[in-house]
């Protein structure tokens, strides 16, 4: 039995109410418990803050994307060399760090739980390996199912029952936590030279919409009771104007909604929060769409906070990543057709000198700053999309503090001050509400009990900063408060301490987590045997790998960790 | 200052030598140089380990590194360095000079690949071959040589000014295939012969072939002949056809080739008259 207290220390627990209360937090075998016995060991935590460990809803840090990224960028890595230590591994860093340098680096953060946010089930089975030499935190990953050609034929033909069957077996084959979406029905032209330009676009050869694919498996996910909503990355993505997209597709699921509970996550919405004709008119959406979130419940969201760094962008929307080749003429990999989605990888700078790229920081952060309650907007960079994960602690001091907005609103690009709506937001995060966008939040959008609060019978995840709310405002002396943010003094993962004072101390390998869904094949035209007759046929006529080669056993994770759930249907 | 340093054994092994610099060896004693880390393989050693060490501290002000003896196994020589000078006699390893600013590098032998790589000024001269990518980019990136000067009296090898964006490379002897691949901007001239293809994807900067050239793209489009060529503020003499390219990717580089060491280029008159 190992024992741990952490004593003393300011605890920010949203979940649980405590805002900044000075108390012990109680850990036996790895969980959060009442109270310990006197031998237990102490963490002295006076005069800092202690937190649940982070949670990141979206970031891109394993599978073929992400990997063929790294082989893209060799000038990447080196300038940003991890020599091993007695406890860690050597890696690279800088935009798409190494699997072990992903792990540590998040944990130095006092990151704990991060989700892979997108993988098509064919290299379920690579990202999952990456996920395993992940280090340091939890995970799982969600497997692209918006232009999933079986997907789309049980829209088209109405089978949605069927359909939540299916995607329950795709699930448990991919060991998947969420059903990602990625430009409806885009991805399944790009495959054919193609795209969609609206909710209500043709998808060629179905003759089903986006909107329709929306509906279809957010009515899915909601049979499923899956743990997440359905994870959204709209059409038109970084399109001026595209703000009109993101607001219908919210608009789209509004009559679906249950009990005020979200059953739509939209994420790195900077992307899609784009005003104006063409690019020299580009304005802010930010205000539109954080009145439409402030309005309704059953919408939440991430940021895709950008910052001023060179990175790699990877998305499955092949297509938007194509433009982004022609606008950069930077070198690109057109990826994963072949698969159930599509793919693209291009190097990115993004420039403070630029009048596009300084708007976008902006709307990033006014977005986070208008929409009122912290429960519906993450923290998120869309790693490696918009900016490498390491920055958070750099965004973090944007949030709880003005004066590190306005250091950095001086720099930027003119005309794009010029437009910002910063100036007029002194809205500053309070401890608490950052906890809630860093962690709570996220962690009770994915429907992670056990994460993100110190409640009792949570994980012992835990990130303790050195920042005494006490003796400075964090707001004015951001600087320390940023270092503090980057460095955690402590990290504790499963109630063992990983990091102290910045450094790793311990390698410990986290779970992956993924929804076993028990589904009982009620309201279906077909039975689970049928339907299984079916699929394998499908597979001998139309694919690569055999049927029985596609599912990845649960045996492949080293530390599997089912999330059980029970169908509608 | 002029420190000596006398390799005590020949090493089979690549040996990290970023520590041999001007910058890092200046206001150092003997001792402290001797300390400075090295690596040999996977082993960790000092330069006093490897290396026989004389300090002459009678001017202080300007640093000097006579390196007497092959160094073929020791790469980044220079690296980054600012100032002073390099003088090598005998062979030097991979990524000499690479990222240097300022200085000189002298080298009486031979040279490895990526000689001068990404240098922004200075020089290097080189009195025996040098390998390939002369003052080309990182693998990977799209910045290379951005400045300086690189002379090579013998022959080198592919790529020569791959991704290069500024400065001059002169090559007396032959280049391989690709010299001045990707190109932006800056000077390449080779005396002696070219395996071809040289410029491709070009976009701008110069290159001037005074010997035989294997080919010359078909991406490329005469444009004149030339009867001297300015390189580097030194008129050379001609006749040279001038091209332009690579226009794959719309570039307005200047390639000038021998007219009298490239007979076959003849077919291209009829488009001049």
């Amino acid at each position: 039995m190992s024992e741990l207290i952490v004593k003393n220390g300011f605890v920010y627990d949203p979940l649980n109410r405590i805002d900044g209360e000075k108390m012990d937090i109680c850990i036996r075998d790895g969980k959060i418990v009442k109270t310990v016995r006197d031998s237990a060991k102490v963490v002295d935590a006076s005069g800092m803050v202690v937190m649940p460990g982070g949670v990141d809803i979206h970031s891109h840090i394993a599978g073929g994307e992400v990997d063929t990224g790294r082989m893209l960028r060799p000038e990447d890595h080196v300038k940003d060399v991890e020599v091993k230590t007695a406890v860690t591994r050597s890696g690279v860093g800088f935009s798409i760090p190494s699997t072990f340098t992903t792990g540590y680096r998040y944990s130095k953060m006092g990151y704990t739980t991060v989700m892979n946010p997108s993988t098509p089930p064919l290299q379920a089975r690579h990202t999952h390996e990456e996920l395993i030499d992940t280090p340091m935190i939890d995970k799982g990953t969600y497997p692209l199912l918006g232009d999933w050609w079986i997907s789309l034929e049980h829209i088209r033909d109405g089978l949605l029952e069927e359909n939540a069957a299916h995607i329950a077996w795709m699930l448990k084959a991919a060991r998947g936590y969420a059903i990602k979406i990625v430009n409806p029905g885009g991805l399944e032209a790009w495959g054919f030279g193609r795209n969609v330009h609206s909710l209500d676009d043709v998808v060629p050869n179905f003759g089903i919409t986006p909107r329709e694919i929306i509906r279809g498996l957010c009515k899915v996910n909601t049979m499923l009771n899956l743990p997440h909503t359905i994870h959204v990355h709209t059409n038109n993505l970084g399109q001026p104007g595209n703000y009109v997209t993101a607001l219908e597709t919210m608009k789209c699921v509004e009559d679906l909604a249950r009990e005020d509970r979200p059953v739509l996550h939209i994420t790195h919405i900077q992307f899609c929060a784009f005003k104006g004709e063409d690019w020299a008119r580009l304005k802010s959406g930010a205000e539109d769409i954080a009145n439409y979130v402030n309005n309704h419940s059953h919408v939440t969201i991430d940021v895709g906070q950008v910052v001023f760094s060179d990175t790699t962008t990877m998305t499955a929307d092949g297509p938007f990543q194509f433009g982004l080749y022609h606008i950069t003429g930077n070198k690109w990999i057109n990826h994963d057709v072949e698969t159930e989605t599509s793919g693209g990888i291009v190097p990115f700078q993004y420039k403070r000198s630029s009048s596009v790229h300084a708007t976008q920081w902006s709307i990033a952060l006014e977005i986070m700053l208008l929409v009122k309650d912290p429960w519906k907007v993450f923290m998120t960079t869309d790693h490696p999309n918009a900016g490498p994960f390491f920055y958070y602690p750099k965004i973090m001091t944007w949030y709880i503090s003005r004066r590190a907005r306005e250091d950095m609103l001086k720099k930027i690009n003119k005309r794009a001050r010029k437009k910002s709506l910063l100036p007029t937001i002194d809205r500053e995060l309070s401890l608490y509400e950052l906890a809630i966008v860093t962690r709570a939040g996220q962690a009770k959008a994915l429907g992670l009990k056990d994460k993100g609060h110190l409640g009792v019978g949570a994980d012992a995840d835990i990130a303790i900063y050195n920042i005494n709310p006490e003796r400075a405002d964090p707001a004015k002396k951001f600087v320390s408060a940023r270092k503090a943010f980057d460095r955690a003094a402590y990290t504790i993962k499963d109630g063992e301490i990983v990091v102290k004072d910045g450094e790793i101390v311990k390698q410990v390998f986290g779970k992956t987590y993924w929804v076993d869904v028990e589904c009982a094949y009620n309201h279906c035209r077909t039975t689970r045997a049928q339907a299984d007759a079916e699929l394998k046929k499908k597979f001998k006529d139309y694919w690569t790998v055999e049927y029985e080669n596609y599912p990845i056993r649960e045996g492949f994770l080293h530390s599997s960790a089912p999330i059980a759930v029970k169908a509608d249907i | 200052m002029l420190v000596t340093l006398i390799p005590k054994r020949a090493s089979k092994f690549p040996i990290e030598g970023k520590n041999i610099s001007p910058d890092v060896f200046a206001k150092k004693s003997a001792k402290e140089i001797a300390a400075l880390e090295m690596w040999e393989g996977n082993r960790k050693r000092s330069i006093g380990d490897l290396f026989d060490i004389k300090v002459d501290s009678s001017s202080p002000e300007e640093v000097t590194i006579k390196i007497e003896g092959n160094v073929g196994t020791v790469r980044n020589i220079g690296f980054r360095m600012s100032m002073g000078e390099v003088i090598v006699d005998g062979d030097v390893g991979m990524h000499l000079g690479e990222e240097m600013s300022g200085g000189n590098i002298v080298v009486s032998g031979n040279a490895g690949s990526w000689a001068g790589s990404q240098m922004n000024d200075g020089t290097i001269e080189i009195k025996g071959n040098a390998g390939d990518y002369v003052g080309a980019a990182y693998r990977g990136s799209i910045k290379g040589m951005n400045g300086g000067k690189v002379i090579i009296h013998g022959n080198a090898g592919h790529e020569v000014g791959c991704f290069m964006r500024n400065g001059v490379i002169k090559v007396l002897g032959n280049v391989g295939i690709f010299a001045g691949i990707h190109m932006n901007n800056g000077t390449i001239f080779v005396q002696g012969a070219s395996q071809g293809r040289a410029g491709a994807q070009m976009t701008n900067g110069k290159i001037v072939l005074a010997g035989h050239s294997e080919d010359v793209m078909p991406t490329f489009t005469i444009e004149d002949v030339k009867a001297t060529v300015k390189v580097d503020d030194e008129k050379v003499e001609g006749p040279f056809y001038m091209f332009t390219g690579d226009l794959a990717d719309n570039g307005k580089g200047k390639l000038y080739v021998s007219k009298p060491k490239n007979p076959y280029l003849s077919s291209y008159d009829k488009y001049l008259e």
